[in-house]
């Protein structure tokens, strides 16, 4: 299960952006997508400057545009809407390439791109620069309920044991003469998924328990929460990135 | 399913954002009685089920929105509803935040349809089949497929009604189509919701009962089994 720290996202390294407290990176990164989605969206400049405020926090936290962009692939199946909207807007058309648009709708479609796109990278950096340690117990500086953090911890961790579980019935399966191909494979794992549940469910409560004989009682130590919390100045140089944002917004809805 | 941001228009946004703070936090104080050492690591276990099982995800072309298997059933089944909506909601805040699936904005509008609608709709479900069912394996298996069935497709038109009150694009008539395509194909992903639901739910119910939340709640007279303090030792 390793040590809870780090996940598939997350990029080592000791930038100003990594050292910035979890609870700081929350607040500012969700306050940036408020304003993202919030300017109107023929405001075309004011995407060009989130998109460089996003390149210059992305540079701050040594982050490459590579990595960037091959990650916000992810959100393609999510913005698929936006590629049928031309077609199926209501209202006024134009012909492009003897296709016939609706105006409306390719706007609504640059609409979901632009602001899906923006948040997605958005989330990344936060995803790169943010343990998933540090991301629980930034949560649970800004007083999120305790039940919901409990909850999030535990699914982090038993993330890693049902894969390690579901990895081991495979192998199983397979040293019992089962070669599973491509989808096939799906056919022996649906069998299994009770089971899986199960396996994964008892090792969980292992751990549980091995926790709450430790003296856990729903809350990680002490000794996380007090080291670190966000200083004054720390919140006010995160907050260049709304504030920035926040302006952008302002002059494209002045400016409309 | 998972909306991102630009689909739907702020302030319908915000509406809803405000109705799933106001409904999680109702859960929170439900929730917290709940939330005993037996069910702590279920939660967690659950929602990480949920987790892995939604990155499975089926681009639906003639609509262009994708679809996924949601859990809202399995965590009502296992955890009960109030920590099962939690459960859900904390999977898809931890999508928003570190992966970027769903708009960060658009939170409220998501949690409301999977976390919320998906299992008030399930947990309504399961409380009146198993009433009404024969209590055998067979029984539970059907409560469970019928209920993630239909907590799907009513997922997946919450998301119907969102767009009609605040689509950034007028659809015109077409919005019509947007909620039969939903459907329909919801209903195939229901299907195979309804099955992974079942056969997880009745597995775990053969060989744990105790585990299983509903079966619990409907049974207060016979006092629950000892928990065999599992291998605390090992």
């Amino acid at each position: 299960m390793g040590a809870g720290h780090g996940h598939v996202l997350y990029r080592e390294s000791g930038s100003p952006v990594h050292r910035l407290p979890p609870e700081v990176k929350i607040t500012a990164m969700v306050l940036f997508t408020v304003a993202v989605v919030a300017t109107p969206r023929e405001a075309y400049w004011a995407f060009g400057g989130y998109a460089l405020l996003v390149a210059a926090v992305a540079a701050l936290a040594r982050v490459g545009p590579r990595w960037l962009l091959g990650r916000a692939l992810i959100e393609l199946p999510f913005v698929l809407f936006a590629f049928a909207l031309p077609f199926l807007g209501a209202g006024e058309r134009v012909e492009v390439v003897g296709l016939s648009l609706s105006v409306d709708g390719l706007h609504g479609a640059f609409n979901i791109l632009a602001k899906g796109t923006l948040g997605v990278l958005a989330s990344l950096l936060l995803a790169a620069t943010t343990t998933t340690r540090d991301l629980i117990l930034g949560l649970d500086r800004l007083r999120c309920p305790q039940i919901l953090t409990q909850i999030a911890t535990f699914m982090l961790r038993y993330l890693e044991v049902l894969v390690g579980e579901a990895r081991r019935m495979r192998v199983a399966r397979v040293s019992r003469g089962d070669d599973p191909r491509f989808l096939w494979q799906l056919r022996g794992f649906a069998a299994g998924v009770g089971a899986l549940f199960l396996r994964a469910f008892e090792r969980g409560e292992r751990v549980y328990l091995a926790m709450v004989s430790r003296g856990y009682t729903g809350r990680m130590p002490a000794v996380w929460q007090g080291a670190g919390a966000a200083t004054a100045g720390q919140w006010a140089v995160a907050a260049t990135v709304p504030v920035i944002a926040a302006s952008i917004a302002a002059a494209a809805l002045v400016l409309q | 399913m998972h909306i991102s941001n630009g689909i739907i228009d702020g302030p319908v946004a915000a509406i809803f954002a405000a109705f799933a703070l106001a409904a999680l936090a109702f859960c929170v104080l439900r929730g917290r009685a709940d939330l005993d050492d037996r069910l702590a690591p279920m939660a967690g276990l659950v929602a990480a089920f949920i987790f892995a099982v939604q990155m499975l995800n089926f681009p639906i072309f003639t609509a262009g929105v994708s679809g996924h298997l949601l859990g809202g059933a399995l965590a009502a089944l296992l955890v009960g509803p109030w920590v099962g909506a939690l459960c859900v909601a904390v999977v898809l805040v931890v999508q928003a935040l570190v992966f970027g699936d769903g708009g960060v904005a658009m939170l409220g509008l998501n949690i409301t349809n999977m976390a919320i609608l998906g299992t008030a709709a399930a947990y309504l479900l399961i409380a009146l089949l198993l009433r009404v069912l024969p209590r055998t394996p067979a029984g539970l298996a059907v409560t469970a497929f019928v209920s993630a069935l239909v907590s799907v497709v009513v997922a997946s038109q919450g998301f119907v009604l969102q767009y009609w009150l605040g689509g950034t694009t007028d659809l015109g008539g077409n919005l019509g189509g947007l909620a039969g395509t939903m459907a329909v194909a919801h209903l195939l992903i229901g299907i195979g919701e309804g099955l992974i639901t079942a056969t997880t739910v009745v597995t775990v119910a053969k060989v744990r009962p105790d585990l299983v939340y509903a079966l619990r709640a409907l049974k207060p007279a016979v006092p629950a089994p000892a928990v065999p303090v599992a291998g605390g030792v090992r």
